[in-house]
């Protein structure tokens, strides 16, 4: 049965699993049928032209996760930012481990989207954000919305700085021959308040694992979102990232995507404006190889005055790997006094590496300052040969350039820890050792 | 500026289409409707051989299986293709020797597009193949090319004299199922020009067609097919107007380009077709495919100045076959009141040390869009192919619209390309500075919007870089204010 029948039989089931006279009922089953009727997207709609799921939807993915898995804090450390103190909330195989969260509900809420969805507290404040930002005739978020069950549920009340990042973290353990997992987070940051999150999808199986992930967020006035997302997956693991940010004014929402491993890696990336000097950032730095594919597919719609938004987007492709880059800039009318940038730049490092890349702006007012640039190219040779004439190999010269390349991005990111591990995993994927952190 | 002020207030004050005209000439029109006995037909008319009858009965029956495309940035109302003439030729068919013999109403219709032939054929340097309503009517300085062994003349003409040549190029650069447009083209093409540059021939003169569009209802197909041979060089001038309709005619050209090794062919176009009237009603559809393929160290150029038309879906392109070609594209786009383009080009990069430089600049005003949609790709063989790439738009008041979607693809490591685009609009502060060295705001704009263009304009031959900075002017007029 192909993967589409299956999820659609499967619906009923799962229906039956969760109670029914909760108003995400409704949602939920409005989504499946956007999902039916549109199917998993192909390569004949343009924003999906140069990505193919087409081989992945083959296997036999298992939709509900069966039984649960307990994993041993020390096997697994090495996957969180371990040096720092964090709140932790732990999937595994799709299902909330409490032994390695560590959650709270003091004076705000970082706990789960299960909780969120069942007890009566929270129904006004599902009423209100659940699946609102979210774009609803998406095919593969409409999927995710109908199964809606498990995932991060942040709401940070009014005028709070969380004292601490929180880390959310995805694992699968290969108990099932293949597994889809569909995660749904909800994040809320009230007026004035500050948030950091790390996201981290990992497998820890050679069996394929398909993750269809969405993400709504909403920064209310003068909040500030920090989000980072590492995406260092084994070459089995699939991801399709759906993260929805919707900005009232003054707000402050950035995000930051490290892409190194995994197979096919989708990322869409939307920003909402909602009101004035909003500011939107939008970060990344991709070095994969083998026959890793990476999509970066995002949207900044500017739909008020004097706003801002930088993008940010660096990419080293090596071996047999497809990068793709699809940057929109929409700006409205009535958005004036607009400034948006877009960079993308990009290094292929093999003839047999592709990367195919589409800055897009539509632009409908006109005081705007809007500049989009991209590149593709090599390594200079003469900062290379000069590297050498001062006795640095040609291996280790080469993975310092790359850095010097990836560096402007990770200067914004804000937590040492956060930077320190992604330079240690750059420093890896470039199979150097340079002898000091980079 | 090349005018005086007068000058230029004339030209404001009747800044509705100026070369709004229709000539009355009686034409021979056939019935509307398209199906193989119009294609036998028009085919026919044009006493061509066999080959050619099949040769359109085959793009036929690729353009009946096809569908009109919607993936461009532009809405309109699609035109009825059964509700069109395909064939309308001025009466006489007789070729002329001298102009006297020339309908006396024909030479007035040029004189009121300020290119009297008497006056052409005395300045130098330009041979007019002037087309009117698809027929060729009249070839100058034909003799003097010919010494040179240079080939120009329509394309049906071409079709009987050097039918080897037609037969060996036409649609190898521009196949007859690459769209729906090339393919109903390639079909009905009534008339167009026919260009042979021999070996090792620099053409002493630029050669430059003038379409109009005439016959209420006709759609003008026109094919033009300009060959340069080994180490030839030759530039081409295409320039339009159009008179005035109320309802929307369609233009499907199709346009191709063989440079062989070491050759060059500069083709510049100036579009001044009727944009329809400030109600956004009327005006021309301007569907175009032209390609250009570059053999060896060739090289290919193109520039290009869009006013006019209602709706434009232009994307002039390069296949970079041989390895060190050149392909460049120099593009400014005006859209003013209810105008929509949708342009920018292609760049294929297939051999080795292939170069390409994409320059466009986009100004929009009204309640119009303009698109910039672009791709360069770089095939997995084409090592250290250079591609450089600019789109600018400027943005004149808040109803318009401007957009680019340029398509970047690299599968070689040596690549290197770099593309950059912005978005503006004319500073409050530079128009105050014109302003107060008493320019006003009208020129002044004209004078930032020239400035603007210049990188393009620039690229123009002399003839047209005048006419081009005039019609810049006109059509942004009454945009600011």
């Amino acid at each position: 049965m192909e993967l589409k029948d299956k999820l659609v039989s499967s619906f009923m089931a799962f229906e039956n699993q969760i109670d029914v006279d909760t108003s995400v009922h409704d949602i939920r089953s409005e989504a499946i049928k956007i999902f039916e009727e549109k199917g998993f997207p192909t390569k004949k709609e343009e924003a999906w032209k140069y990505t193919s799921l087409n081989t992945l939807l083959k296997n036999d993915f298992s939709v509900f996760p069966k039984e649960e898995v307990a994993l041993d804090f020390k096997d697994i450390k090495k996957y969180f930012i371990h040096d720092i103190d964090s709140y932790k909330i732990v999937f595994i195989d799709g299902v909330y481990s409490s032994h390695l969260s560590e959650t709270t509900h003091e004076g705000m809420d970082i706990c789960l989207m299960s909780a969120a969805l069942h007890k009566p507290k929270y129904r006004p404040v599902i009423d209100n954000y659940f699946n609102k930002v979210a774009k609803t005739d998406d095919s593969l978020t409409s999927l995710n919305t109908a199964f809606s069950k498990e995932g991060a549920y942040i709401h940070i009340p009014k005028n709070k700085a969380v004292d601490k990042p929180v880390q959310i973290i995805h694992f699968a353990t290969g108990n099932e021959a293949a597994i889809m997992l569909q995660p749904r987070n909800l994040i809320i940051v009230d007026e004035n308040s500050h948030i950091q999150i790390i996201e981290r999808h990992q497998s820890l199986t050679e069996n394929p694992v398909l993750t269809n992930s969405v993400t709504e967020i909403f920064a209310d006035k003068r909040a500030v979102v920090d989000y980072y997302k590492i995406q260092n997956d084994v070459q089995s693991a699939s991801l399709i990232d759906n993260t929805y940010i919707s900005q009232q004014r003054d707000s402050n929402a950035s995000v930051h995507t490290f892409s190194f491993g995994g197979n096919i890696t989708r990322n869409n990336l939307n920003f909402y404006h909602k009101g004035e000097h909003i500011d939107s950032t939008l970060k990344g730095v991709t070095i994969v190889g083998d026959k890793q594919h990476v999509d970066h597919y995002s949207l900044v719609h500017h739909a008020q005055p004097n706003c801002e938004s930088h993008q940010d987007y660096k990419g080293i492709y090596a071996d047999r790997s497809t990068g793709v880059f699809n940057g929109k800039i929409v700006v409205d009318k009535i958005a004036q006094k607009t400034n948006a940038f877009q960079q993308n730049n990009n290094i292929l490092i093999n003839d047999k590496a592709t990367i195919n890349t589409k800055p897009q702006l539509e632009i409908f007012a006109d005081d705007v300052k809007c500049s989009h640039g991209c590149t593709i190219g090599q390594l200079d040779e003469e900062a290379l040969f000069y590297l050498r004439t001062r006795g640095i190999p040609e291996k280790e010269g080469r993975a310092l350039l790359m850095y010097a390349f990836a560096n402007n991005v990770l200067e914004s990111v804000k937590i040492p820890e956060v930077k320190r591990r992604i330079n240690k995993l750059i420093a890896t994927k470039l199979g150097v050792n340079l002898g000091f952190d980079l | 500026m090349a005018y005086t002020e007068e000058e230029l207030k004339k030209e404001l004050e009747t800044k509705e289409y100026e070369y709004g005209f229709y000539t009355d000439i009686e034409s021979e029109t056939f019935p509307n409707g398209l199906n193989e006995d119009i294609v036998r037909a028009i085919s026919k008319k044009k006493n061509e051989p066999e080959w050619m009858t099949e040769w359109r009965l085959e793009a036929f029956r690729i353009w009946s299986e096809m569908e009109e495309p919607e993936w461009a940035n532009v809405n309109y109302e699609k035109p009825d293709f059964q509700g069109i003439s395909y064939y309308s030729a001025p009466k006489k068919k007789d070729k002329y020797n001298s102009l006297d013999e020339v309908d006396p109403e024909l030479l007035e219709t040029f004189n009121k597009l300020g290119i009297s032939i008497e006056e052409q054929k005395k300045l130098a340097g330009v041979a007019v193949d002037i087309v009117m309503d698809s027929v060729s009517v009249a070839t100058t300085f034909k003799k003097t090319l010919a010494e040179k062994g240079i080939i120009f003349c329509s394309i049906s003409e071409a079709i009987q004299e050097h039918p080897e040549l037609v037969k060996k190029y036409i649609g190898t650069v521009v196949p007859r199922k690459d769209n729906f447009y090339a393919a109903l083209n390639s079909a009905v093409f009534s008339d167009g020009s026919f260009c042979y540059i021999p070996k090792g021939v620099r053409c002493p003169m630029e050669l430059s067609t003038y379409f109009r569009i005439n016959q209420a209802g006709t759609g003008q197909f026109e094919r033009t097919l300009v060959i340069a041979d080994e180490g030839s060089y030759v530039s081409y001038l295409e320039g339009c107007t159009a008179p005035m309709r109320d309802e929307n005619q369609l233009h499907a050209a199709v346009v191709e380009l063989i440079a062989l090794d070491d050759a060059e062919i500069k083709y510049s176009t100036v579009q001044n077709w009727y944009p329809g009237n400030a109600e956004g009603k009327g005006g021309v559809f301007n569907f175009v495919t032209k390609r250009g393929i570059c053999e060896t160290n060739a090289k290919i150029s193109w520039t290009q100045v869009e006013t006019g038309s209602a709706v434009t879906w232009k994307y002039p392109s390069c296949i970079l076959k041989g390895n060190n070609s050149v392909g460049e594209f120099y593009s400014i786009a005006v859209t003013n009141n209810y105008q929509q383009a949708d342009t920018g080009t292609k760049m294929i990069h297939l051999g080795k040390n292939t170069k390409s430089t994409i320059i466009s600049k986009g100004i929009s005003a009204g309640k119009s869009q303009n698109s910039y949609r672009g791709l360069v790709q770089i095939n997995s063989r084409a090592e250290n192919a250079r591609n450089f790439s600019q789109c600018d738009s400027l943005l004149m008041g808040n109803k318009c619209g401007a957009h680019t979607f340029p398509y970047i693809e690299a599968k070689n490591k040596s690549a290197q390309i770099e593309h950059e685009a912005t978005t503006s609009k004319i500073g409050e502060d530079q128009i105050f500075y014109c302003n107060q060295r008493g320019i006003d705001t009208e020129k002044a704009i004209a004078l930032i919007v020239n400035g603007f263009s210049k990188e393009v304009l620039n690229k123009l031959p002399m003839e047209f870089a005048v006419e081009a900075q005039k019609l810049l002017e006109i059509s942004l007029e009454g945009s600011v204010g």
